[in-house]
């Protein structure tokens, strides 16, 4: 029947759901205001226990504001699960609407929602002692932009193929929070000894603390901006193509 | 509109559908009545493209669910058992944001949103969080919702629960409208013996397999005359006592003995005679879709 013919895809057919899933996180997020402090407040305090009994807040920060933008971004992703079996991803998994441009829509507005709150952390920044100039909020500004995308992707990789909420902590508290740890947020790179000394070096994020550090001119900037900036991006973009690629696989079995 | 031939389905070792065929024609409302687990979800799941069956296939309109799934999702619209409204969001809000998923916009969604919303009385509710709204509400947006696109097949999965009879009446009401005046064809499942009585046609679901279907009035026509329904202590020795002694035939569920016989108040007095204090409790009625569903399939549906 000449109905079920497949149709050719309008731009529009694309860009409107994106947009229209990235216009949700963004109502949702003002609708639920108490949701920033939720995010904001525990690396503050982490930040300001640490920070001020070893008199040295601004070793700590950038470690900090990293914090932030994965609580946002992981708490954003974690969402997927249970939206999927009870909630709006159910009417969109039924829907003319192309996987690839729904999962667009999910990691923008997850991963603004994200750099906002990373945006809201810098305003902390003058504790730190960092004194930051309007040309220089552009640099770091963008630097937390291309680390929120990051971390909303490696949240949407992880959360997409989970079948519950309780596999995601265990997951958090196995991977996530150790991967923090071991970036550079508590100790730099170059006082840290033995294999975790590999670790950092094989870790994303420690490129992503040092790309903030860079851009924010705290010490501890290691490795350098040039190789920081581009294992970011790398990071960055290899997680959006892998979260494309699992969304639009098709389900053999339950989706819910 | 619908047309099922030969599916099933497989969770691994276990079978959920069986060979499973049915046709429904455009303009009915056809009901898939069965206990939970009896494969009704797993039937919706392919149905609405959310799921590839293992074996046979399905076509809505023409189109193979799993073949032109996308064709299949511009005809149908889904509403599911679990909620699938953004709880935060309006109704306005959440009617838009289905919209753009099937690509409308600007004054043609606006035209569709008030379309949706008019006759299932929402206007009044427009700017009120979801949230904020009760359970039958929540219902008539999510209709509204899966109307949005104007699909000329409406899938339902046990759309009345949680809902109280009013509200339950009030749904019923709303879909014969959209059969009636929108010529929607509607397939849903149900395990309430209300709602399953108001479809055009029926087909039994009961462990993966259709055990039987027909009208609601061709099905319950088939047991003629009456059932009575009878209590004891030991229903058992009952039943095996009533075949010897009156030749018929007596099932036996749940503590219950059920007799299908015209003249039923003939029959009471005289097995009330011939067991005295044997029987707890008699009753007698018109067959009902529960009695079709012990008769094809020897339990319960709830």
């Amino acid at each position: 029947m000449s109905s079920c013919a497949k149709r050719g895809r309008r731009l529009s057919s694309f860009v409107l759901p994106a947009a229209t899933l990235w216009q949700r996180e963004l109502v949702r997020f003002w609708r639920q205001k108490s949701r920033v402090l939720g995010v904001v407040a525990s690396p503050l305090v982490f930040w300001l226990l640490i920070g001020s009994g070893s008199n040295d807040l601004a070793r700590y920060y950038s470690g900090a504001l990293v914090l932030t933008v994965m609580f946002s971004a992981i708490f954003s992703t974690i969402s997927i699960i249970e939206d999927r079996r009870e909630g709006f991803l159910l009417s969109m998994m039924v829907s003319p609407a192309p996987r690839t441009s729904l999962v667009l829509g999910k990691i923008l507005g997850s991963a603004t929602l994200a750099w906002i709150q990373g945006l809201i952390f810098l305003c902390f920044a003058p504790l730190a002692g960092v004194r930051i100039g309007v040309l220089e909020l552009i640099p770091v500004a963008l630097a937390i932009l291309l680390i929120s995308f990051t971390l909303t992707g490696l949240g949407f990789v992880i959360a997409w193929r989970m079948e519950s909420t309780a596999g995601f902590h265990a997951i958090m508290n196995l991977l996530l929070v150790p991967m923090w740890m071991v970036s550079g947020s508590l100790f730099p790179m170059a006082t840290a000894h033995g294999w975790v000394r590999w670790l950092m070096w094989a870790n994303p994020l420690t490129y992503s603390i040092a790309l903030l550090n860079h851009t924010l001119a705290l010490p501890n900037a290691q490795p350098g901006a040039a190789a920081s900036l581009l294992v970011t991006l790398a990071f960055g973009l290899v997680l959006l193509a892998a979260s494309g690629i699992m969304a639009a696989q098709k389900s053999t079995h339950s989706t819910a | 509109m619908i047309e099922v031939a030969n599916l099933t389905h497989r969770y691994g070792e276990r079978t959920a559908l069986s060979n499973v065929t049915f046709e429904v024609a455009q303009g009915e409302i056809f009901g898939l009545l069965g206990p939970n687990g009896g494969g009704k979800s797993t039937l919706f799941r392919i149905l609405s493209t959310m799921m590839a069956p293992s074996e046979g296939r399905a076509v809505i309109g023409g189109c193979d669910v799993v073949r032109d799934r996308a064709a299949v999702r511009r005809q149908v619209g889904v509403v599911f058992q679990t909620q699938s409204l953004d709880k935060a969001l309006t109704v306005e809000e959440n009617l838009r944001a289905q919209g753009h998923l099937h690509g409308l916009s600007g004054a043609l969604l606006r035209e569709r949103m008030e379309h949706a919303m008019t006759p299932l009385g929402l206007e009044d509710r427009r700017k009120d969080v979801v949230e904020k709204l009760s359970g039958g509400l929540r219902r008539r947006v999510e209709i509204a919702k899966a109307l949005l696109h104007r699909p000329p097949v409406l899938l339902m999965d046990e759309a009345s629960t949680g809902l109280d009879p009013a509200a339950r009446r009030d749904l019923t009401r709303h879909i014969e409208r959209l059969r009636d005046q929108e010529g929607v064809t509607i397939l849903l499942t149900t395990h309430v013996l209300e709602e399953a009585d108001r479809c055009n046609r029926l087909a039994l679901l009961h462990q993966g397999q259709i055990v039987t279907e027909g009208s609601p009035q061709a099905l319950c026509a088939r047991i003629g005359g009456d059932v009575v329904v009878l209590e004891a202590e030991d229903a058992k020795a009952l039943a095996g006592s009533i075949e010897q002694r009156f030749g018929l035939r007596a099932s036996q569920v749940d503590g219950q003995v059920r007799v299908e016989i015209e003249n039923g108040h003939r029959f009471i007095a005289e097995v009330v005679e011939a067991f005295p204090g044997a029987i707890q409790s008699v009753g007698l009625h018109k067959p009902t879709l529960e009695d079709v569903f012990v008769r094809e399939t020897g339990a319960q549906i709830e």
